[in-house]
């Protein structure tokens, strides 16, 4: 039987502005990659917010791990990467691998120290990713591709069962963005880690993910990406130009 | 007179140790004060402490005995800063702002009715850690012992919550907690302070060792350790140079930071490549 990492049950979150996400029922299983897309404004990031326990849910209920998200606390089982343009302060003077580090803060009880295995799982994780040699740089010196590089290590330092990236890719050139997606998917296969990926470019990650969500505030489509490729009202919403290059896949 | 003569009187020990010890403590907190856009956190709390040496006075607590009154106040007042940023719609500098008028202005309101001791609380105003008791001193030493244990045992969540309060959440680190820890140890620190630079030059003693840090530091870790080294060395240095050429010891510190600050900031434009930070 699949195990059951993320469910909701007609979720909904509001702002002051109104209703941003409204009946949100999904179910995402152990080794899904889930590529969550729709217009600006749609939810996507109140989505993820809401599973992290960063914005309030209004009606409706979230589990994580079978555990509902306002009693969660095994933070260690998840990584986290939010958008990196409103994260960093560009004159931060922590290394890359003090920034990597306080992704092992989420595994230890306090006074959370870290050892010198702490140190050494740092090391392989920025060497898994190919950016050892940024290790002592500082991260708010680095271009946004090193950024983002440097971050998705802190969210996979800690080997998570769930990875939930926000948008990782905005501030990436095409080059850097495709070798991204790449590194995820290749993770989602070979680790096993679930991954939540929310993205304004479809057509992208199309390429890679295994399972669609679109939003529009509410589901308007939630499949394997072969439902996705099949359905006429994608079909509507893209146009079948644009689905077919999204669900062509090399 | 020789550095050993000066060394040899005891108000001038005192003020050594009870100045280095103080500097270490504004110096540490101000790094993460300065990251976090909390810098002025320093100014409106020592707002506070005038108000509270007022009451202290109107009681008639003279030196370490007006610490009874100061230290709970500020550090309510700390904790009402907090507070009013996360439970209305105020921003950090907005909730510093109210915090601070209501200190300064119950301290002029018991000042003029108090009338008589005018004079006590100008001191608190520029300080003057020449005139610090043995009391004082051992009252600091207790404290920076118990704020530098705190911010030991607490320092990996301060830097968590110092990149990104929302990255630390999703780490499972209570947040609220740990910004009110930060609050209560810069509350205890400026009390502290307060005889040092006095009410006036308390928030450069927090900002200036840590805006100098910045500009060289190349770790976190090496950020704190440069931002204690000038605390230490300004305190060390305002002391002497202020007994030569007798000068308001409060006010040559925090000219000796502002120069380090100003010779770090060269330093970095002189290190950095054309066209970067």
């Amino acid at each position: 039987m699949t195990r059951e990492i993320v469910r909701t049950e007609g979720l909904a979150c509001s702002y002051r502005v109104g209703r941003v996400l409204e009946e949100i029922s999904i179910t995402v299983a152990a080794g899904d990659y889930v590529g969550i897309v729709g217009p600006n404004g749609s939810g996507k990031s109140t989505l993820v917010q809401a599973l992290m326990g960063l914005c309030t849910i209004s009606a409706g209920s979230a589990s994580l791990f079978g555990v509902p998200c306002g009693r969660f606390t095994q933070w260690g089982r998840i990584g986290y990467l939010p958008q990196s343009l409103r994260l960093l302060n560009p004159v931060f003077p922590a290394t890359v691998a003090e920034a990597v580090g306080l992704g092992l803060l989420s595994l230890k009880r306090f006074p959370r120290r870290l050892s010198r295995q702490d140190r050494e799982k740092v090391a392989a994780t920025l060497e898994l990713l190919g950016v050892h040699d940024l290790r002592d740089k500082l991260i708010g010196e680095l271009s946004g591709g090193q950024q983002q590089r440097a971050l998705l290590a802190r969210a996979l330092v800690n080997d998570p069962e769930l990875l939930i990236l926000d948008e990782p890719t905005a501030a990436l050139d095409p080059e850097t963005r495709e070798r991204f997606y790449h590194l995820i998917a290749d993770l989602n296969r070979s680790r096993g880690v679930t991954v939540l990926l929310v993205t304004h470019d479809a057509g992208a990650i199309g390429g890679h993910a295994t399972k669609m969500l679109y939003l529009d505030k509410r589901v308007i489509f939630y499949g394997s990406f072969d439902e996705f490729c099949r359905s006429d009202d994608m079909s509507t919403i893209f146009g079948s130009h644009s689905q077919h290059l999204m669900c062509h896949r090399h | 007179m020789n550095f050993l003569e000066i060394l040899s009187y005891g108000f001038i020990q005192r003020a050594l140790l009870a100045g280095t010890l103080i500097a270490v403590l504004c110096s540490v907190l101000g790094v993460f004060l300065v990251l976090r856009r909390m810098s002025l956190i320093g100014d409106g709390l020592a707002h506070v402490t005038f108000g509270s040496a007022a009451i202290a006075l109107a009681l008639k607590l003279y030196s370490a005995a007006s610490l009874l009154v100061s230290l709970p106040l500020v550090l309510l007042a700390s904790l009402g800063i907090l507070k009013l940023t996360e439970k209305t719609r105020l921003s950090g500098d907005a909730a510093i702002g109210i915090v601070s008028s209501l200190g300064i202005s119950a301290g002029i309101i018991l000042a003029s009715v108090g009338g008589g001791y005018n004079v006590d609380l100008l001191s608190y105003l520029f300080g003057n850690i020449l005139s610090i008791s043995r009391e004082e001193v051992i009252i600091a030493v207790g404290l920076f012992c118990l704020v530098l244990t705190l911010l030991a045992l607490f320092f990996n969540e301060l830097l968590a919550i110092t990149f990104s309060e929302e990255l630390a959440k999703t780490s499972g680190i209570h947040t609220n907690i740990i910004n009110a820890v930060l609050v209560l140890l810069t509350a205890l620190s400026v009390v502290l302070a307060m005889r040092l630079v006095g009410i006036m030059l308390i928030s450069s003693l927090l900002i200036l060792p840590a805006a100098s840090a910045l500009q060289l530091a190349r770790s976190f870790r090496g950020c704190v350790a440069l931002a204690a080294l000038q605390g230490c060395c300004s305190v060390v240095a305002g002391i002497f140079v202020s007994f030569i050429t007798n000068l308001p010891t409060s006010a040559t510190v925090v000219m000796i930071n502002l120069l380090l600050f100003g010779c770090t900031s060269l330093a970095r434009r002189l290190i950095s490549p054309p066209g970067s930070n």
